[in-house]
């Protein structure tokens, strides 16, 4: 074998035009609602119109008697098939209350969209049709929508067989609070709602299972974040045994968190397929979706920051009522304790009390959303800091100057308990404030409240932080989960030199394919191209954790970069071998390994890999194979950082308010290829600012939901969001090898805040101080009027 | 049950459909051709958006029998030779080369809107770009990408100059 050279390498940093797209582009995709299987059964699902009732009857024979229909269930038919109901992985208390949820309701529905039959057709159509004919008789109950009301004395039940409609309550209290507050020349306290919110992805969800042919397993694919999670859970719900099932993840369209669970219809698939030895298919429509598909945030959150006379903070008390709607899904009461490390945010204090209520209601389940708790967190305490700046009389950037973390005080120990790694809340701040010429907008918002002018300019700040990278182990076992935070990665070097890199992780999106290739490539020191990334599916990825919490990268990709060094070490014993040297005088660069002193003497990875394949020749205290594994535990969360600006024009005629400049300012350390990271923080805003200005998921009093379709709930379009002017400052991570941070949720998390602190500073002299989310033409209407009555100066 | 008869992306077919059947549905599930998505039921996304007669449609929103005597075109006729990426539709190439996709969902049918706005607008500004595509709903992007995208497009059908930075 002639050793030629590889040439030098250098595809960590710089963009790589994404490998997913060839299919994604010309429609050579492999959707699970793509998915074809001879002889698939469709599934409809009957689903109660009702916020909650007793179900008195359900009786599906006039179903069974509909052209196509093979098969018909009720919940009482299906009762004996689980082995336990759907998994909640997260206990965040000893005596949190969860009731028992059954994939269809047998006795009692508690939100409009609970199933309570499944029908079973050869056509999707077919289906359709027979839920018509399923008679179901439905006994109303009073349903709990409120969640302040639900914990009053005397509040009818969500769930009639439990005592309240409490599911938990979690507190943490870090320092001396009462002290704190006590000693205060200062305080402002405040409540902040954050509305419900519907994830939708563009995919909506879908399942199709088939039943054991040529192995003895159950193959069942998911329009899912967490295909290893979803094996696991499911095997323990419908009692089949985990190495009988096969889950597979094939494209996967978007999920932000609404695919990251265990699903009653992922169940049913799985128990219907055993049960009638067919291959079943069910997707759901968007309308359905709306109803059936975890929704996000719903908190009440009250806070009282107290202030030395120097402006410095001394405390925060955070108590949060969160919405956990009819049940709890995979990680539902997890996501708003996760605001316990959050809500501190970027600001230096000597105590913080959190206290979070779970609350049931007769509503969908609330589960992560984007951000999980993150987002709810930052929000509340940057509306915090603007509304204590107005309060204290000095300018919101001053305020947040005075009392963040300065760079040179990390690594920093937070009043949460926590450790930021590392961070430069300065650097990112004067790079957005340039890029947006504040001080020039802040003239122009002074030059149109002098003239009165109808359309007023309101400057909006966030400084974020965010803890990402889910995550060390033994932090998510201090704090209840029911699993790890590890990632797994293993790295195959073929015969003829070329890569494939199995990844734990679960891309949706996010061009995992692609910057793992980056990382490989580099570390292997092989051409990008050389490189193939296998995921999504438990028989070829045998080990994960999946994807979401801005993870895939801090862990997955960390994972990747072990696996490869551990290739190399073992490809660095057979050079030395080969090369007759002493391992320790062998040099390796750019996938070239030579001698020290000898530089005639030299061999490439993809020559030793096939050489090992050969094992004609390999050292005799190794296995003939550079093939590795590895498992990484993070030590610490990622803490990506940034200041983003908004800068809003609000008509005070109508209420209307546009985004006239947003400057997004991150902090995510080093970067693998900065056109997806761009794209990651551009996706992230336009979900950030969807909360903030259009998006609101709403029940009426009687629990129906009145958003139940894209018609009522509005998705923003390229119309309604404004260009980004992004930007980014590097400061390392020091808790991987990468020097890598989350990327996935920091714009959604950053922007919330933004924007309605734009549209709070613009209405500000009119007496406005607060606006309810979304900021719609009509809530911010409102909001000038009620300052009006209230005497403000409109 | 009515016999159509469809040319979609250049092949002749004909199938006895129910009057019901959406002619999304003709598409991915008489068809095979499962290229082009569907993200709703109320026609606001326009995942499911396809050209009927050169002018793009949500195929949601109509029927297979409307479609009879018609040529559609899709996702999946729009490039040359879709396995080389140098015989992609220009837009295909920019899509990729100006990440305007992430998780790829949309893409088919903003991809065919844009082909359509393209038609008539062959050089339009960002604000035009925005509006001709607000039936196509993206959660991945935010659409910056998919602004430049068009516009790059755009330049590479006029026969300008292209300068790819990626």
């Amino acid at each position: 074998m002639t050793a030629l050279d590889n040439p030098p390498t250098k595809n960590v940093g710089v963009t790589r035009l994404r490998k997913e797209d060839a299919h994604l582009v010309t429609g050579r995709t492999n959707y699970t609602d793509s998915i074809q299987v001879t002889g698939l059964l469709h599934l409809a699902f009957v689903r109660s119109p009702m916020a909650h009732a007793k179900v008195a009857r359900v009786d599906v024979s006039a179903a069974l008697e509909q052209p196509g229909v093979v098969a018909a269930f009720t919940g009482a038919d299906l009762a004996d098939n689980w082995a336990a109901g759907l998994p909640c992985a997260w206990p965040v208390t000893e005596d949190m209350a969860s009731p028992t949820h059954l994939p269809i309701a047998t006795d009692e529905v508690r939100y409009v969209g609970d199933a309570v039959a499944v029908v079973v057709a050869r056509t999707k159509y077919q289906a359709a049709d027979a839920i018509e004919f399923v008679e179901v008789d439905y006994e109303p109950l009073p349903a709990v929508v409120d969640m302040e009301a639900a914990l009053a004395e005397g509040s009818p039940l969500a769930d009639t067989t439990s005592a309240s409609n409490k599911s938990f309550t979690w507190q943490k209290i870090d320092g001396e609070i009462d002290d704190a507050f006590a000693g205060a020349a200062h305080v402002t306290t405040r409540r902040f709602l954050q509305q419900r919110l519907i994830p939708t992805a563009i995919e909506p969800r879908s399942v199709v299972c088939a039943p054991p042919r040529e192995h003895n397993e159950y193959t069942l694919w998911s329009a899912t974040q967490v295909p290893h999670i979803l094996r696991l859970m499911l095997a323990l719900t419908c009692g089949v045994p985990e190495h009988e099932l096969r889950v597979i993840a094939p494209d996967v369209g978007g999920g932000f968190g609404s695919k990251l669970n265990v699903y009653a219809e992922e169940a049913v698939a799985l128990v219907l397929a055993r049960k009638l030895g067919k291959p079943v298919k069910w997707t759901e429509t968007r309308s359905e979706g709306n109803q059936a598909t975890i929704h996000g945030r719903d908190q009440i959150q009250d806070l009282s920051i107290a202030f030395n006379e120097d402006h410095t903070i001394r405390g925060l008390k955070v108590e949060l009522h969160a919405d956990m709607g009819a049940y709890l899904q995979l990680v539902t009461p997890g996501v708003p304790i996760l605001g316990a490390f959050m809500f501190n945010a970027i600001y230096k204090m000597d105590a913080l009390s959190f206290t979070c209520h779970g609350v049931f209601t007769n509503k969908t389940p609330t589960d992560a959303y984007r951000g999980a708790g993150r987002p709810e967190a930052t929000y509340a305490i940057e509306r915090l800091m603007d509304e204590a700046a107005h309060e204290l009389g000095v300018e919101p950037f001053e305020l947040r100057e005075k009392n963040w973390i300065k760079h040179e005080e990390f690594p920093y120990m937070t009043i949460a308990g926590i450790e930021y790694d590392s961070g430069n809340y300065e650097a990112a701040t004067a790079k957005a404030k340039e890029l947006f010429d504040y001080d020039g907008l802040r003239a122009e918002q002074q030059r149109r409240r002098d003239a009165g002018d109808s359309v007023q300019l309101g400057l909006g700040i966030s400084t974020f932080t965010e803890m990402c990278g889910l995550a060390p182990s033994r932090v998510l076992g201090s704090l209840s989960y029911g699993a790890g935070g590890w990632e797994h990665a293993s790295v195959r070097m073929l015969p003829s030199g070329k890569v494939e890199v199995v990844t734990g992780t679960s891309p949706h999106g996010q061009g995992h394919v692609t910057s793992w290739s980056q990382i490989a490539a580099d570390a292997l020191g092989v051409a990008y191209e050389d490189v193939e990334v296998r995921h999504g599916d438990t028989s070829v990825a045998h080990k994960g954790m999946d994807t979401y919490g801005s993870r895939s990268l801090v862990v997955g990709g960390y994972a990747v970069q072990v696996a490869c060094d551990k290739v190399i070490a073992k490809a660095r014993k057979v050079a030395a071998h080969l090369l007759e040297a002493s391992e320790d005088d062998i040099e390796f660069d750019s996938g070239t390994f030579s001698v020290k002193g000898s530089p005639d003497a030299r061999t490439t990875i993809q020559d030793i890999s096939l050489a090992v394949f050969a094992a004609h020749d390999y050292p005799e205290d190794m296995e003939p194979s550079l093939d590795s594994d590895a498992t990484v535990d993070p030590e610490n969360f990622s803490y990506p950082h940034g200041t983003h600006l908004c800068a809003v024009e609000v008509d005070t005629e109508t209420g209307h308010v546009e985004i006239l400049r947003y400057v997004a300012v991150d902090d995510i350390g080093k970067v693998i290829n900065p056109q997806i990271v761009e794209g990651q923080v551009h996706g992230g805003l336009a979900q950030g600012i969807a909360q903030a200005l259009y998006e609101e998921a709403i029940y009426d009093e009687d629990g129906q939901l009145k958003t139940g379709s894209l018609l009522d709930y509005y998705v923003p379009g390229a119309p309604d969001l404004p260009h980004f002017i992004t930007d980014r400052t590097e400061t390392p991570a020091t808790s991987n090898p990468l020097g890598v941070k989350g990327v996935g949720e920091a714009g959604t998390i950053a922007s919330t805040p933004a924007v309605i602190n734009a549209v709070v500073d613009a209405l500000r002299p009119m007496g406005v101080n607060d606006i309810r989310m979304p900021a719609s033409p009509q809530n911010v209407w409102n909001a000038m009027q009620a300052a009006k009555a209230n005497g403000g100066d409109a | 049950m009515t016999r159509v008869q469809i040319t979609v992306d250049g092949e002749q077919t004909e199938q006895e459909v129910e009057a019901r059947l959406l002619l999304v549905h003709y598409l991915r599930d008489v068809l095979g051709k499962t290229g082009t998505n569907v993200g709703c039921d109320t026609s606001n996304c326009g995942a499911c958006t396809v050209h009927l007669d050169g002018r793009s449609v949500k195929s949601c929103t109509v029927l297979a029998v409307q479609a009879d005597g018609s040529e559609v075109a899709t996702v999946e006729g729009l490039a040359e030779r879709p396995d080389d990426e140098s015989g992609w539709h220009p837009l295909q190439k920019a899509f990729h080369t100006e990440h305007g996709l992430q998780c790829g969902y949309c893409t088919p049918g903003m991809i065919m809107a844009a082909a359509d706005l393209l038609s008539e607008n062959p050089d339009p500004d960002e604000h035009e770009v925005r509006h001709g595509l607000e039936g196509n709903l993206c959660r991945c992007t935010g659409y910056v990408n998919i602004v430049k995208a068009v516009q790059t497009a755009a330049a590479e059908m006029r026969g300008d100059k292209v300068e790819v930075d990626a």
